[in-house]
């Protein structure tokens, strides 16, 4: 077996092998816990950091077997799946450190890093599913395993969240795999294909393709949060912070938006989804979505509720940008999948350690709170400042783009849309700015915790910062091969025919 | 219409009664005896509807040898479990007791090993 | 070669009821484990001659149909002697460990076990219509006695209800075969086809094929004559719930789907197969509504079996006047959902028989805590209801997968709703389970923590159910396997 058959599933095994070994652990493990983690966090960076250098010289990893009469299960390693795969790896090892400093003294440790591993499995899964039935069977994969990851704390209301998770995603679950199989049985097992298969498809099948893609995107778009399936997202925040930042930022949310970049892409064809009239209707919820998360961000008091309506809003630029039919506007789409991810992790990051060192939750009781955390509280500035667009940070590159790319294809519309998100997103972020650094402390802080001269413990302080200094970098360094915005670029250039 | 039909209707007609005994009365052993009755009239159609042209078939001969053992088996087990059944509850019927059983449990098998 | 291994699979565990009779439990015990031993070597050595040699007749003891014992061994009878040597080996071993040597009735449970096992191997195996009603009956009496075993009132009570249940079905079972020897003069199931086809005897009523149907669909509690299951099922000791659901009521469903596959096309018609369609649909729904309601953890699992039940009877409509390609896919899909339903519900009543065993009660409210203590049993049961809800990659997944693609290209979509939703509804009670789990209200370890070996064996079959998916494509190869149809 050559390296190029090994190489994604050395990637999937990588998680998937921790978190047996990590089920296993007994609860007391506490350094071989961290240390397999990390270890594995390194390693799979390590091979997904290998694919990218092999790819952009131009190789192809792949490995397939057949599961059922008919139906192979294909992991496939190409540009676009090491835009999902980077994203997720870097990420994990960020947020597995968090999660070790988060996490310190409470129970059930073992499962809740068992799970969270799995839910990486299932992550990369997803990115290097080489056709829409191993998509699927990753997606539901995800589900499950983060059902653990959000009742963690086994509270009445993280019950009740879970529920609700559940029943949202097992439903949009069904739908797809509906879609999935409808498609399968019309014209048989699809591998993801650069333009897609439907170009010039047979005219009589229009009609059936057009229900099954509604069905794909209504399967899709609960996990991606469109509007109106987005309910379960506000309330999945009672999970822990290391979660909460994994749920948006990478995992769950990036499932459902990168399955629609897939469906689009690589199955149906950005050119033949235009001509059958797809993206328009695709194109308005997803700007629907963008006002309505920004307006009602804008209503919430609990800082991580506020989160995680702007995720609702921000994760539907993806969408958007790809329904912009152009070069530029599809490479403002891709670029935000990695830039979201980066700028979300941040804020939730530093929500973390709000509440985690303070016993913050509300925004009204944040005043002042810059001079206590100055490290947290500039991360979550930079953050901040992204999400707005502020140049010459990663979310400035996105909507830049974006907006060139709707005046290029004429949908100017498409520009008003960012700007109103813009300027609501300044409304409901610079307010948490001016308590952090500009209000006086009000009233001693409802819990805190002190570690000597650190402003919270190193585990929870380095990776916001880290992924704060990369956000800044993926805006300054936009042009520099190998950044998210070049590598978007290179997706364009080799999937998508236009 | 042979004499050999005659046979074999005569099995649907006891198999009727029976199965209108299995369904309608309560008390267990009444409700065994009934089933004994529709075996007897299928073993019957079996026997009655293989004779044709006035041979005698030595297949459903044995073939209602073998059921005969088998419905013995089943009754005896059935008897048993009855016995015991009112042994433990006081009851000959399937109705659901009350909160008190009728009579008292007898002490061994009252409770047992792990509870389910 | 082919003697010796008919033998093992049909005389050693009839040999071995007796012997375990004869016996105390712990002598019962250590006797079984070498039958196990014994009949999964023989269950491998069988699929290895079909799949050297194919599939064949055989006439057991050299004597000619009608009288002798004709047995047909092909692809399908050999995937279903294995399934059985895997899921029994692995409840007798549980049963081993979990009941109570102590109580002097529970030495039955070896011979029983034995009985059991010798009707479903006669079962797969039978070719002859008189034979399967033989082992059919073997596997009834056993199975209710098994489910005695239990020994309070209220398990005589579901036992003789199951009884008589099951004594009707067998029956009108019997009634139905009477009718077809009167009709075509054998009992033959491949002489009965072959009479069929040639056109030699006419057709005529499907009113036999009705009865026995009726009869098999009796005993394997099809909606609506499903009352008897979960009592039964729920009050049993957990590795006999498990074997009764695992296997014994599809021993039942395997007869049926022979007839229906065999004379369903010449006896039966379309409304007959959309209507027995229907009610397994209904079984799929309300099995699965019952089981959310339920406030018993083996009650729970129990409905569970009545709703899985339920989809294995979409085979009748999936594969009556379709093409062979969509009837291949139709059986491919229901093996599959016989085979995961077997692993995934025995794990699930073993893992269920533990989490009861260490809370100390059976109530579903009563697990509270529990997933912080006893994390092995808690995710066996937990990967079993990932394969009953169908979700990837269980074996349960790739039954529905091909059921759908089965609905799909026969144009009969209306299953595709009771697929979809029977999916939903059995994450419904399974994820019940599992949230009650979750609540988090105690710190202390109150809970009493059974021997490894039991949550060992559950863990392992819903490893296998689940992985079932990833290698369904060579479990369906030895369904496949070829039959050359001559006597051996």
């Amino acid at each position: 077996m050559s390296l190029s058959v090994l190489m994604p599933v050395f990637a999937l095994m990588t998680s998937l092998l921790a978190s047996v070994v990590l089920f296993a652990l007994p609860e007391k493990g506490y350094r071989l816990r961290t240390t397999i983690n990390l270890v594995a966090a390194v390693v799979k960076i390590a091979l997904v950091a290998v694919m990218i250098w092999g790819i952009a010289r131009g190789r192809e990893y792949e490995a397939a077997f057949t599961m059922l009469p008919g139906v192979e299960f294909v992991l496939r390693a190409d540009a676009l799946s090491m835009l999902f795969a980077g994203l997720s790896a870097l990420l994990w090892l960020l947020t597995t450190i968090y999660a070790v400093g988060y996490l310190e003294d409470s129970p059930n440790r073992s499962r809740f890093f068992g799970f969270f591993s799995l839910c990486v499995a299932s992550t990369m899964g997803i990115a290097l599913a080489g056709n829409l039935f191993t998509f699927f069977l990753f997606y539901e994969m995800l589900t499950l395993s983060t059902y653990p990851l959000v009742v963690h704390r086994g509270t009445r209301k993280a019950l009740r969240a879970g529920r609700n998770y559940i029943i949202y995603t097992l439903t949009g679950g069904a739908v797809l795999l509906l879609a999935i199989a409808w498609l399968h049985g019309l014209v048989g097992d699809l591998r993801f294909q650069e333009g897609g298969h439907f170009a010039g498809v047979d005219p009589s099948l229009q009609a059936p393709l057009t229900i099954i893609f509604v069905l794909l995107m209504t399967g899709l778009g609960v996990k991606a949060a469109l509007v109106p399936l987005h309910g379960w997202l506000p309330q999945a925040m009672v999970a822990p912070a290391p979660v909460s930042a994994l749920l948006h930022a990478v995992a769950v949310v990036k499932a459902g938006a990168f399955g629609i970049i897939r469906v689009v892409f690589e199955v149906y064809g950005l050119e033949a989804a235009e001509a059958m009239g797809l993206l328009a209707g695709l194109a308005l919820v997803a700007a629907f979505t963008i006002i309505y998360g920004s307006t009602r961000a804008l209503y919430q008091i609990d800082l991580k509720r506020r989160l995680a309506f702007s995720t609702i809003s921000q994760v539907s630029y993806i969408v958007l940008g790809l329904c912009l039919f152009g070069p530029l506007g599809v490479m403002g789409g891709l670029v935000h999948l990695v830039h979201q991810g980066i700028m979300k992790i941040t804020l939730f990051f530093c929500a973390g350690n709000y509440a985690e060192t303070l016993g913050v939750h509300r925004i009204d009781e944040l005043d002042g709170a810059g001079k206590r955390m100055p490290g947290t509280s500039v991360a979550f500035t930079l953050g901040a400042f992204g999400m707005i667009g502020a140049p010459p940070l990663a979310g400035f590159i996105t909507k830049w783009t974006m907006g060139a790319g709707a005046l290029e294809v004429g949908m100017d519309w498409v520009v008003a849309v960012l700007v109103v998100s813009s300027l609501l997103n300044a409304a409901y972020f610079l307010p948490i700015l001016h308590r952090l650094w500009f209000a006086e402390q009000q009233q001693a802080w409802p819990h805190e915790r002190r570690w000597g001269r650190l402003e919270t413990s190193p585990w929870l302080l380095w990776p916001p910062l880290v992924t704060a200094v990369l956000l800044v970098l993926a805006g300054i360094l936009a042009n520099v091969p190998f950044s998210p915005l070049s590598w978007a670029e290179l997706i364009v250039l080799r999937e998508v025919a236009l | 219409m042979t004499i050999h039909l005659l046979y074999a209707f005569a099995g649907v007609a006891l198999c009727g009664i029976g199965l209108f005994g299995f369904i309608r009365l309560d008390h267990l052993l009444r409700k065994l005896m009934a089933f004994n009755l529709m075996g007897s009239g299928v073993f019957l159609v079996m026997v009655g509807l293989a004779q044709r042209g006035g041979q005698p078939d030595p297949v459903p001969q044995a073939l209602v040898l073998t059921g005969i053992v088998v419905a013995v088996a089943a009754t005896a087990l059935a008897v048993v479990l009855i016995r015991r059944y009112y042994h433990l509850s006081g009851q000959i019927t399937l109705a659901e007791p009350g909160r008190e059983p009728v009579k008292k449990p007898a002490a061994d098998a009252h409770r047992e090993g792990p509870t389910e | 070669m082919t003697l010796w291994l008919m033998a093992g699979l049909l005389f050693t565990p009839l040999a071995w009821a007796v012997l375990t009779l004869l016996v105390d439990f712990r002598m019962g015990r250590a006797v079984t484990w070498l039958g196990i031993l014994v009949q999964v070597l023989v269950s491998l050595g069988l699929w290895a001659a079909v799949a050297s040699d194919g599939g064949f007749y055989y006439l057991l003891g050299g004597w000619q149909a009608p009288l002798g014992i004709e047995l047909r061994v092909d692809g399908l009878a050999v995937t279903f002697v294995l399934l059985t040597a895997l899921v029994a080996a692995a409840c007798g071993w549980h049963a081993s460990v979990y009941l109570d040597p102590g109580k002097s009735w529970h030495r039955y449970f070896w011979p029983l076990f034995w009985f059991l096992w010798a009707g479903l191997n006669v079962v797969w195996l039978g070719g002859d219509l008189f034979n399967l009603y033989v082992g059919l009956e073997l596997i009834s009496l056993a199975a209710v006695g098994l489910v005695a075993l239990g020994g309070q009132a209220a398990a005589l009570r579901a036992a003789i209800r199951y009884l008589m249940a099951a004594l009707l079905g067998s029956l009108a079972y019997l009634l139905g075969v009477a009718l077809i020897y009167g009709q075509f003069g054998t009992l033959s199931l491949a002489d009965v086809t072959a009479l069929l086809s040639d056109g030699t005897v006419a057709a005529g009523q499907t009113f036999p094929l009705v009865l026995m149907l009726f009869g098999l669909a009796l005993k394997t509690a099809l909606f609506p004559m499903h009352g008897w299951l979960p009592p039964a099922h729920g009050i049993a000791k957990s590795p006999v719930s498990a074997l009764l659901s695992a296997l014994v009521v599809k021993a039942s469903f395997y007869i049926a789907a022979r007839l229906w596959l065999d004379l369903g096309g010449h006896l039966g018609g379309y409304e007959l197969a959309q209507l027995i369609g229907v009610l397994g649909g209904l079984a799929v729904i309300w099995g699965s509504w019952l089981a959310f309601r339920q406030t018993k953890l083996k009650q729970v699992v129990a409905y569970s079996s009545v709703a899985q039940i339920g989809y294995l009877f979409l085979l009748f409509p999936l594969t009556w006047g379709v093409t062979d390609a969509i009837s291949l896919q139709a059986q491919q899909g229901i093996t599959l959902q016989v085979i995961s339903h077997a692993l995934a519900k025995a794990a699930m009543f073993l893992a269920a028989g533990n989490l009861i065993m260490s809370v100390g009660s059976n109530r579903v409210d009563a697990l509270a805590g529990v997933s912080r203590f006893l994390p092995f049993s808690l995710f066996s049961f937990g990967l079993a209801g990932v394969s009953l809800m169908g979700l990837p990659p269980t074996g349960g997944f790739a039954a529905k997968w091909l059921l759908l693609q089965a609905s799909l290209a026969s144009g009969q979509w209306w299953w595709l709703g009771v697929l979809l939703a029977g999916g939903l509804l059995s994450a419904a009670y399974v994820f019940r389970v599992y949230q009650a789990s979750f609540i988090d209200n105690t710190d202390t370890d109150h809970f009493f923590h059974p021997p490894k070996s039991l949550e060992v064996i559950p863990l392992i079959l819903a490893l296998l159910s689940l992985g079932l998916g990833l290698v369904a494509e060579p479990v369906l190869s030895v369904m496949a396997l070829p039959f050359e149809g001559s006597s051996r």
